[in-house]
């Protein structure tokens, strides 16, 4: 049960980051979203790594025991790479957006429809 | 009959080869026809001017029939459909997320139904 | 061949992601020499890239699919000897498939940046410009390209980031930034979606490798979750219907070069979607379910993506639509063939016609859509109007654009001789067979488009000459050649339509297909 913990707590954080997608207002908030979701997809990926009672996967001077797996650890780190040039972006394209709409309200970002 | 460079499509076959020679033929057919037309021309003058039943002609601006009014008949009648398409296109990005999240979920579970 | 440049030709997978990434660092440097150094390093790095995707392609399609392992002894040693028959390191594989979109790439993104060679900007902005153009090249590459899933992840957000700093790169008082927003929003959960379909693939199978996962696959529920996860983002990337909101917004105020790269962008993403399902998940799918879903999304597509595009005033708006619906005839030939997969007899009869229509159907799409952003692009740049109902009579001063947007309306119409028409016909015939209804469907979608392209050429090209428009020219050289180009590529296609269909469109069927073929070149080298 305790093991299961961090998938429970993956699927609350991408549950609450995709609701406010969807449901704020703000650009903002929504860009926050955004970022609560890769951290629930990041969360997912080092606890799928984990193995009970394992070991750093360091070779040298390695203790007996099962290691973690490192990969998913390297994939974790990409993605928060990833994760952090989309903000940057999104962000800067919040700051243009508001300095030529003088909103930030996403019900009123909305020159393009139809 | 296979040509060369035909295309077979299991129920059909397309030579584009043949309807080159086809519209060459055509083409040269046609040229031959405008030919038997009369030499001598006379270009400008009265007799070139369009004949609006003893109106002017109106300038080019006015003449030119702009890209709303074409197809108005297929407009109006498909009003009904082309308000409710419309309305569905808002702009709104958190709209455009809910879309996207809502064909996700109908995949899988459709896909762990079946 | 193989010596080619003393053994160069080996190391053409990781060139083709390198080249452009170096010439793409390279402009922010140019720029401070001279600014006409952007311009010829920009143009030169992508024909260099160009030549390489070319090289690539004529390879794999006489000698068969390529792999290559980064970080190796050799670029031949996919399975390194010590670990058990598994594949450890990141792995290109380019087959049949993936060297024809690596075709599609090198033709359309080069004849785009000749195009945007004509831009005016303010000091600066060139070299922005084409570096990011240069990113979105090696983004693209990559994800044609690679055969390993996380790889095919970050080459998806490179080019996703890329593009829609692309988008925006003209602000345009605030409208670009907005399109760009929405394009890097949904593009950005798509990928996260994607990136957590990989991991669950990763916690089952333990490795990210295609080939590998693809012989390991026993289909359990979370593999279920993961088909999902996998080709939905990619879908709405390829602007399936009903998550093609973006696509409007986002083509209609990009530069018109980087609009005609875009498309190419999302002939990636269908890649990538049909690499998934019939690589990686192939027969273990529940066929009937699966191919109905992709045939689905390709009618909703193709319908409602015409039909949004007949009230458009926006030239590009209008468009972009028409991208929609064509993206429709892929999905539903592809997702025939999908349907028919486990059914031997059914797919030689006309499941293998019908994908060979949907997939020459990207190629010719690619093409005609190309041309005709590039033409609407070279109207909005001499005239400064991009509003349909102010345009009119350009037919006078622009002979050469006229010319051009004929040929490329003419094809995505789907009349002969052009190109559009051979890969519509394999689609009708085929599809017909399968449910007459979706043929019927289809050939309505393209009478449609007809309708479409008639009034945009009026609007634009027909009449008599405007006072408005009295200095108007002819659009510059560079634009010319360029739109050129593409048109007798179109022309081309659409008299010769055999010579591409057996040389470049039935072995990459074949690749989509076999999936032994793809396994066998990482696992069996």
């Amino acid at each position: 049960m305790l093991l299961d913990l961090p998938f429970v707590a993956v699927g609350l954080i991408a549950v609450i980051g995709l609701g406010a997608m969807i449901a704020k207002k703000n650009l903002i908030k929504v860009i926050l979203g955004l970022g609560l979701l890769e951290g629930a997809v990041n969360l997912f990926l080092v606890a799928v790594g984990y193995r009970q009672d394992g070991i750093a996967p360091i070779f040298t001077n390695a203790p007996e025991g099962v290691m973690v797996m490192p990969t998913v650890q390297a994939l974790t780190l990409t993605a928060i790479v990833i994760g952090v040039a989309t903000l940057a972006l999104l962000l800067t394209m919040a700051m243009a957006i508001h300095r030529h709409y003088k909103t930030l309200n996403v019900e009123r970002i909305v020159k393009l429809k139809g | 009959m296979v040509f060369a460079f035909s295309l077979q499509s299991g129920s059909g076959v397309w030579h584009p080869l043949v309807w080159l020679a086809a519209f060459a033929v055509a083409a040269i057919i046609a040229r031959v026809v405008l030919g038997f037309g009369r030499g001598s021309r006379k270009t400008g003058g009265d007799h070139v001017k369009p004949f609006l039943s003893g109106n002017e002609e109106l300038d080019e601006e006015r003449i030119h029939v702009r890209a709303s009014n074409l197809y108005w008949g297929y407009l109006e009648a498909m009003k009904g459909y082309y308000r409710r398409l419309t309305a569905l296109h808002t702009g709104n990005v958190a709209d455009y997320l809910l879309w996207l999240f809502g064909v996700l979920a109908i995949m899988i579970v459709v896909g762990l139904a079946t | 061949m193989s010596t080619f440049f003393g053994g160069l030709d080996n190391h053409l997978p990781a060139l083709l992601v390198g080249v452009p990434l170096l010439f793409a660092f390279l402009m922010p440097l140019a720029e401070r020499v001279h600014r006409r150094l952007t311009d010829i390093l920009a143009v030169t790095g992508m024909g260099l890239t160009s030549l390489c995707g070319v090289l690539l392609a004529i390879r794999v399609f006489t000698t068969g699919a390529v792999g290559y392992a980064f970080g190796a002894a050799s670029p031949d040693e996919m399975l390194p000897p010590d670990s058990g028959g598994v594949p450890v390191r990141i792995l290109f594989t380019v087959d049949a498939l993936g060297a024809f979109m690596v075709l599609i790439i090198s033709v359309v993104g080069l004849a785009t940046l000749v195009y945007s060679v004509t831009r005016e900007d303010r000091h600066g902005e060139k070299a922005t410009f084409y570096a990011l153009f240069l990113l979105l090249t090696a983004g693209v590459s990559g994800m044609v390209a690679t055969g390993d899933l996380f790889n095919l992840f970050v080459f998806l957000e490179i080019s996703s980031l890329a593009g829609a700093a692309l988008v925006a790169v003209r602000m345009d008082r605030g409208v670009a930034v907005e399109a760009a927003l929405k394009y890097a929003l949904l593009s950005a959960t798509g990928g996260l979606l994607f990136l957590l379909g990989v991991a669950l693939l990763y916690t089952q199978y333990g490795s990210l490798n295609i080939a590998f996962i693809a012989r390991e696959l026993r289909m359990t529920g979370l593999d279920t979750v993961a088909v999902a996860l996998l080709a939905v983002p990619m879908a709405m990337k390829c602007g399936a219907v009903p998550m093609h909101f973006w696509m409007p917004d986002a083509y209609s105020r990009a530069p018109a070069g980087v609009t005609a790269f875009l498309v190419v962008s999302s002939q990636c993403a269908m890649y990538v979607l049909f690499r998934s399902l019939f690589t990686l998940f192939h027969r273990r799918l529940d066929l009937a379910m699966f191919g109905w879903f992709v045939i689905a999304l390709g009618v909703l597509s193709m319908f409602i993506g015409v039909t949004m595009a007949i009230p458009q005033k926006d030239v590009k708006r209008l468009m972009a639509y028409h991208a929609i619906s064509q993206s429709g005839y892929m999905l539903l030939g592809v997702g025939v063939g999908l349907a028919v997969l486990g059914k031997p007899e059914l797919l030689d009869a006309y499941g293998r016609k019908a994908m060979a229509g949907g997939i020459f159907h990207i190629m010719n799409h690619a093409l005609y859509k190309g041309l005709l952003f590039l033409t609407a692009g070279a109207v909005i740049y001499r005239t400064g109007q991009r509003d349909l109902n102010n345009l009119g009579g350009l037919g006078h001063q622009m002979g050469w654009t006229m010319l051009c947007f004929m040929a490329g309306a003419l094809a995505i119409a789907g009349i002969p001789p052009f190109n559009g028409f051979a890969s519509k016909f394999l689609l009708y015939e085929s599809v017909f067979r399968f449910n007459p209804f979706l043929s019927i469907i289809a050939i309505l979608v393209s009478v449609l488009t007809l309708a479409s392209f008639m009034k945009v050429f009026h609007s634009m090209f027909m009449g008599p000459r405007l006072p408005r428009f009295a200095e108007v020219r002819e659009a510059p050289l560079p634009m010319v050649v360029s739109m050129g180009v593409l048109a007798v590529l179109v022309i081309l296609g659409g008299l010769f339509p055999t010579v591409v269909v057996e040389h470049i469109i039935e072995p990459a069927v074949v690749a989509l297909l076999e999936q032994s073929e793809y396994i066998q070149t990482v696992m069996e080298r």
